[in-house]
Parts: C-alpha cells; sequence; structure tokens
C-alpha cells in the first residue's frame, strides 16, 4: 500500500510540478538589443526543455525552461557567444540538451546516411538509365 | 534487376516496423543525469531560504567529510515522501544541506515545519541557476559531495527507504 502511495506520488508529480512564482526577469522578455535578442532566440530554439524533453526552450511553458531562457539571454546579453552558453549546458546535460549535434562518432551515421541514401539513389537511377538506352 | 534484390525494399520496411515496435515496448531512459560526477561542485553563493537560518555557498561544501547536498522546494510533491527519508538519514548522523527551488521563505518554513527539518544549511534558488549550474533537471534530487567538494554520485528523484542503503554506501566510499 505504501510503496502503492509512493508510486501514485511519483506519477502526480508531472502535474503539480510548478511553483506559481513569477517567471525569471528575461524568461520572457526581449533583449533591448536586437542583434542579441536574435541571436538568445536562435540559441533558445536549438536547446531542448529538460522537463518537456520533446520541445525546445523557446516552445516550453515549464518553468525551467522559462529559467532557461533566462540564463540564456543574460549570457549573451554578458556578452557570450551561443557557442560558449551551448558548451556550458552540454558539459552539465551531456550532448542530450542541444538540437544541433556535432560530429563525433555516434553522430557518425547521422551525417553519412544522407550522403549513403544519395549514392545509392544515383546508382539506382545511373543503372536505370543505363537500361534504357536503346 | 535479380528476384532477391526485389524484397530489399520490403525487408528494410519490416526491420524499420521491427525497430519502432521494440522501442515502443521498451522506452528509451529519460532520467537525465549530471554530467558533473567526479567534478568539483560549481561557485555558489546564496541568499538564505528561511529568514534567520544559515545558507549555503559551495565553499560550505568542502567540510572535510561527505555531505548530502539536497534540491528541493515547498511546491514538489515527491520531496513530501522524501522528507521522512531525509530526516532518518540525518538521525544516523548524515549532515545534509539543501537548496530550495523558485519558493518563498513563509513556503519553505511551513513545509519545514510540516514535514520535518534535516537540513543544517538552506540556500533560495529563485530561479534554478544553482540547480543548472549542477547539472540538475528536476526536484528532488541528491548529490554527495566529498570533503573537498567533488560531487561523487547523484541521486535524481526522491529517496525512497529502499534508497537509504545506497545512499549510505556513496557517502562511505566518497570518506
Amino acid at each position: 500500500m505504501r510503496r502503492l502511495a509512493a508510486l501514485l506520488l511519483l506519477l502526480a508529480a508531472p502535474a503539480l510540478a510548478d511553483s506559481g512564482l513569477p517567471p525569471a526577469e528575461w524568461a520572457d522578455r526581449q533583449l533591448p538589443d536586437a542583434r542579441q535578442e536574435a541571436k538568445a532566440k536562435a540559441l533558445m530554439e536549438e536547446l531542448r526543455c529538460l522537463v518537456c524533453q520533446g520541445q525546445s526552450i523557446a516552445d516550453s511553458d515549464a518553468e525551467l525552461a522559462g529559467d532557461m531562457r533566462h540564463l540564456v539571454r543574460t549570457r549573451i546579453a554578458a556578452g557570450q557567444s551561443p557557442a560558449e552558453v551551448r558548451r556550458w549546458l552540454v558539459e552539465r546535460y551531456g550532448d542530450w540538451v542541444s538540437y544541433k549535434p556535432g560530429l563525433q562518432p555516434t553522430t557518425w551515421p547521422l551525417w553519412l546516411a544522407p550522403l549513403a541514401l544519395l549514392g545509392l539513389g544515383a546508382w539506382l537511377a545511373r543503372s536505370r538509365l543505363r537500361r534504357r538506352r536503346p | 534487376m535479380s528476384r532477391a534484390l526485389r524484397f530489399v525494399p520490403l525487408a528494410l520496411l519490416l526491420a524499420f516496423v521491427g525497430f519502432v515496435a521494440w522501442r515502443l515496448a521498451n522506452p528509451a531512459d529519460t532520467v537525465i543525469r549530471s554530467r558533473l560526477e567526479g567534478k568539483p561542485v560549481p561557485e555558489f553563493a546564496l541568499p538564505p531560504a528561511v529568514p534567520g537560518r544559515e545558507t549555503l555557498a559551495s565553499g560550505d561544501l568542502r567540510s572535510g567529510k561527505p555531505r548530502l547536498l539536497n534540491i528541493f522546494a515547498s511546491w514538489c510533491v515527491p520531496c513530501i515522501a522524501e522528507a521522512p527519508v531525509l530526516g532518518e538519514l540525518k538521525a544516523r548522523g548524515v549532515a545534509i544541506d539543501g537548496i530550495a527551488i523558485r519558493d518563498r521563505p513563509e513556503d519553505v518554513a511551513a513545509f519545514l515545519k510540516r514535514h520535518g527539518d534535516p537540513y543544517q544549511r538552506i540556500g533560495a534558488d529563485m530561479q534554478s541557476s544553482v540547480q543548472m549550474a549542477l547539472g540538475s533537471a528536476g526536484v528532488p534530487e541528491t548529490f554527495v559531495v566529498d570533503g573537498r567538494g567533488i560531487i561523487r554520485y547523484q541521486h535524481v528523484g526522491p529517496i525512497m527507504p529502499q534508497d537509504v542503503e545506497t545512499v549510505l554506501a556513496e557517502l562511505e566510499r566518497a570518506r
């Protein structure tokens, strides 16, 4: 029974995982400098929300996503580059947090598959076209 | 084209459907772990979470002996389930510091009064900034920090009674 209660508590968590406190200062406010805001926005669209996991922090309503947007904007406003901010987050949460995968042994298939498929397509087309010739 | 080659697309489709079915039956692990295990706690200094209570800075974690750093919040339901277990850990001599995420002082005080107060120090992290610096993705989470301020172990989710021995063993290992 206690185990069941604990399990139910765990399941109930996402519904109640909100503090109800107002969002951080720069969570939903644009930076006054339009170029910095554009850089921050582009980065936010490539960072994964830690709570919803299928959304970018630009799209997510989760409070932690709001705090992540605040972090991105304040760091960009302080002069950090988007690459530095991304690296800071990847150091803590792993490549998982970024929607823009780098070229590493584990991501080779991802980058090589399009090339391999193009090659395969070219080969198929060539053998077909050759056969049609009278 | 040879006869056998004709079935390659079908085989590819079946392989794809098989993979999707397998993934549906065995969903990927969605727990996000901190990459800071084995690395020092990032530098921070937090304001007190409850007026009059001792607050927390990263230097406090370099205390010469292992301690627990518990990330919690008064609005976090699993934290209620965890509270008595933290109380038991404290009774067994474990030093515990807390970080309250996005919380009002009066709410933290009420939470501690109602569910027990196992903490030596509590800092308030209003914008989850220290939480993110630690690589923590939610509440509750607990880190084992050794005497030199190095993160040695992370427990994601509430520490339940069945986790106590693991946490104690990790504290012992961090000695």
